[in-house]
């Protein structure tokens, strides 16, 4: 009785008596949502449009970090005297760098794979994962290292809000970050709706054969689809990078997404972003209300069990496409 | 030339079923045998078999095992260092309770352990398919490694939050713990894996072997010619789950002697699924292939530079075997996409119409 007290009582009596933590967590799990939901974007943006499931999406956002100080670093040795420059120079580097990789990948991996079967594709994003690890960790070293922050101009620091009888505090960053989050998702739809490249891409997504039929160049839409989820990965490295620092420990977030992902749908953009605020809210209120009951870390797994329970219910995630089966 | 049928005829059906029909194969494999069991034991050193041919058994039982799922039913499993782990955790409870008992039990009921887990996990796979339930087993991934960490009570309320293996004694010779040596663990490791193995591949020939490759190529249509699509998929998770335990219990008593929570991590289920993928998907050989290709190489490429007395950097040769594996990876799933497995089928093919191209 007691226990079932603590784990359906009382952590709503919790939430009810001091509704500025509650504020705070919400707040806390909204922006690590966002996060999940950026990264989880990467991958669905690949998967409408080429069918591969990418697992390397997440080392593409610690290989972009990565890309970012290191090159910082070497334009400041090599005499750019002002941090400012050197960051918005090796902003832009990096993007060509993204491109470059989206090429290498179109031309390299997906082309001499085409038409196989999904789990053959999905190992191959193993084997980009491995090789980016090995390449980053050759050329920019394998410490972890501080994301320029002040030179880029991210704003820093805290405001502290008087609500509900106590202070929440709002990071500036994670403000920055849910704006920028929401622009760039903003753009990605104008993108898809307005533009001729995005209807190409989603009369790929719909079907390939029949959009290779109407004379759209695959190969182009698959470069374009990288290099939009190399662009992604970039902000979310970015972003995660100011908030904690840039190492190969990142590569775990990729894993956090993984159900946002099916939770939102693999197909549905819209659904990566309910799904990461989902998930990131789910998260961080289950740990710190429901945590203490069953011993910490639970964060590692509640994501999965959220995901499977909906799942459950709806086996295609909650916005994507209905699974008809036909023999 | 030398390997051909001709000549060999079946009169019996028996004959016609055999795990090896032609002669040759029958002699390539007692070779192979009589090289594992007296071989390797007489001319490799006790480095060499501690840490690559031990190895290669466990990893190669635990690919089985996940070839069961993934190659041979379809399912795409993620989860199987979870089920290595649930495995060794459980090898060692059985065999703290029962002392007195000969330490291949606890290891062989290990698998029991892990395959009724293994059946809980693979409940939502009716609903859930493709990479959907492959998302779906991370949860068993996660959710067990949490436990493995945070329920001190299945190390035995051990400090340093380790499995610390007893010696155990077959016959009088120590084969678990510190006293054992590499080579009677080797020969102990080696003789589970034949026999599992000759399981596994009776299984996968026979009437539930068959109900799995029908789920695997399409579950609707396998259905409709009346298989149960939930007893099969489950019995595939049961099974899959069995071996990865006994996979997992061998790893911690036969190899490492002792073994922390995170040896059983997300990583090691990857490594297992290249091996799967690479040795080729739905053949037991290709387990071993892929067993002794990702085993393999690093060890290749660390020495490569001292061969060519370069003097690299040990971090760099560190960076570049991650950079040199994953492009294999890629080169060998664009080469061969249905694995080293096919690269042999193919090879004995060649062999048989030789010196004909077919």
């Amino acid at each position: 009785m007691d226990m079932l007290y603590k784990i359906f009582l009382d952590p709503f009596v919790q939430m009810a008596s001091a509704p500025d933590l509650l504020v705070q967590t919400l707040w806390e799990g909204l922006v690590s949502g966002v996060l999940y939901a950026l990264i989880a974007l990467g991958f669905v943006l690949i998967f409408k449009a080429s069918g591969v499931f990418n697992f390397a999406q997440g080392i593409m956002v610690v290989f972009a970090a990565l890309t970012l100080v290191g090159l910082h670093a070497m334009l400041r040795d090599w005499g750019v005297s002002s941090g400012t420059a050197a960051a918005y120079l090796a902003l832009a580097l990096t993007v060509a760098v993204m491109f470059g990789l989206a090429f290498t990948i179109e031309r390299l991996v997906l082309r001499p794979l085409v038409n196989q079967p999904d789990i053959i594709l999905f190992m191959a994003t193993f084997g980009m994962t491995y090789f980016l690890i090995g390449l980053g960790e050759l050329v920019f070293g394998g410490e972890p290292k501080l994301m320029i922050a002040d030179d880029l101009h991210l704003p820093r620091g805290a405001i502290d809000v008087k609500m509900l009888g106590g202070f929440v505090s709002f990071q500036k960053i994670d403000i920055a970050a849910a704006a920028i989050a929401s622009i760039m998702v903003a753009g990605l739809a104008l993108f898809f709706q307005k533009t001729r490249i995005g209807r190409a891409l989603r009369a790929v997504a719909d079907s390939h054969k029949a959009a290779l039929s109407v004379g759209i160049s695959l190969e182009q839409i698959w470069v374009v689809v990288w290099f939009a989820a190399g662009i992604v990965a970039l902000v979310t490295g970015i972003m995660w990078g100011a908030r904690s620092n840039v190492s190969f420990a990142l590569e775990v977030i990729a894993l956090k997404a993984l159900p946002v992902l099916i939770l939102g749908g693999l197909t549905s953009i819209p659904g990566a972003i309910v799904g990461g605020l989902i998930i990131g809210i789910g998260e961080k209120l289950g740990e710190f209300y429901w945590g203490p009951l069953i011993g910490s870390g639970i964060e590692s797994w509640l994501a999965y069990v959220i995901a499977l329970l909906f799942l459950l219910f709806r086996p295609q995630g909650l916005f994507g496409e209905r699974i008809i089966e036909r023999i | 030339m030398f390997y051909r049928e001709t000549g060999q005829f079946k009169t019996t059906y028996q004959a016609d079923q055999a795990v090896f029909p032609i002669r040759q194969d029958r002699i390539g494999i007692a070779i192979i045998l009589l090289l594992a069991f007296a071989g390797v034991p007489l001319l490799a050193s006790e480095f060499a078999i501690s840490s690559f041919f031990i190895p290669v058994l466990v990893f190669s039982l635990a690919a089985i095992g996940l070839n069961l799922l993934t190659g041979y039913t379809g399912l795409l499993s993620l989860g199987t260092g979870a089920f290595m782990g649930v495995g060794a955790y459980g090898g060692y409870k059985l065999a703290t309770w029962f002392p007195d008992v000969n330490i291949l039990i606890p290891i062989l009921a290990s698998g029991f352990v892990s395959a009724a887990v293994g059946v809980v996990f693979g409940l939502p796979s009716l609903r859930i398919k493709g990479f959907y339930l492959a998302v779906a087993t991370l949860a068993a991934q996660f959710f067990l490694s949490w436990c493995f960490v945070r329920i001190p009570w299945l190390v035995n309320y051990n400090i340093s939050g380790a499995i610390e293996v007893p010696t155990r004694t077959l016959f009088g010779i120590p084969i678990t713990g510190p006293n054992a040596t590499a080579t009677t663990r080797y020969l102990v490791t080696l003789s589970i894996v034949v026999l599992m193995t000759w399981l596994a591949s009776n299984l996968v020939r026979g009437r539930i072997g068959r109900t799995w490759m029908a789920v695997r190529d399409m579950d609707l249509a396998a259905e409709l010619i009346g298989i149960r699509l939930y007893r099969t998929k489950l019995l595939s998770f049961a099974v899959s789950s069995y071996f990865c335990g006994v996979a997992g219990a061998m790893m911690v008593f036969l190899w490492f002697g002792s073994s922390e929570a995170d040896t059983f991590s997300i990583n090691q289920s990857f490594f297992i699924l290249f091996m799967v993928v690479i040795g080729g998907l739905g053949s037991l050989v290709g387990s071993f292939f892929g067993a002794i290709f990702i085993l393999g190489t690093p060890i290749v490429l660390r020495a490569l530079p001292g061969l060519f007395g370069l003097s690299i950097p040990a971090a760099t040769v560190e960076h570049l075997t991650f950079m040199v594996l994953g492009a294999l990876i890629i080169f060998f799933l664009i080469v061969e996409p249905h694995g080293l497995a096919r690269l042999w089928q193919i090879g004995k093919q060649k062999l048989r119409v030789w010196p004909f191209p077919y």
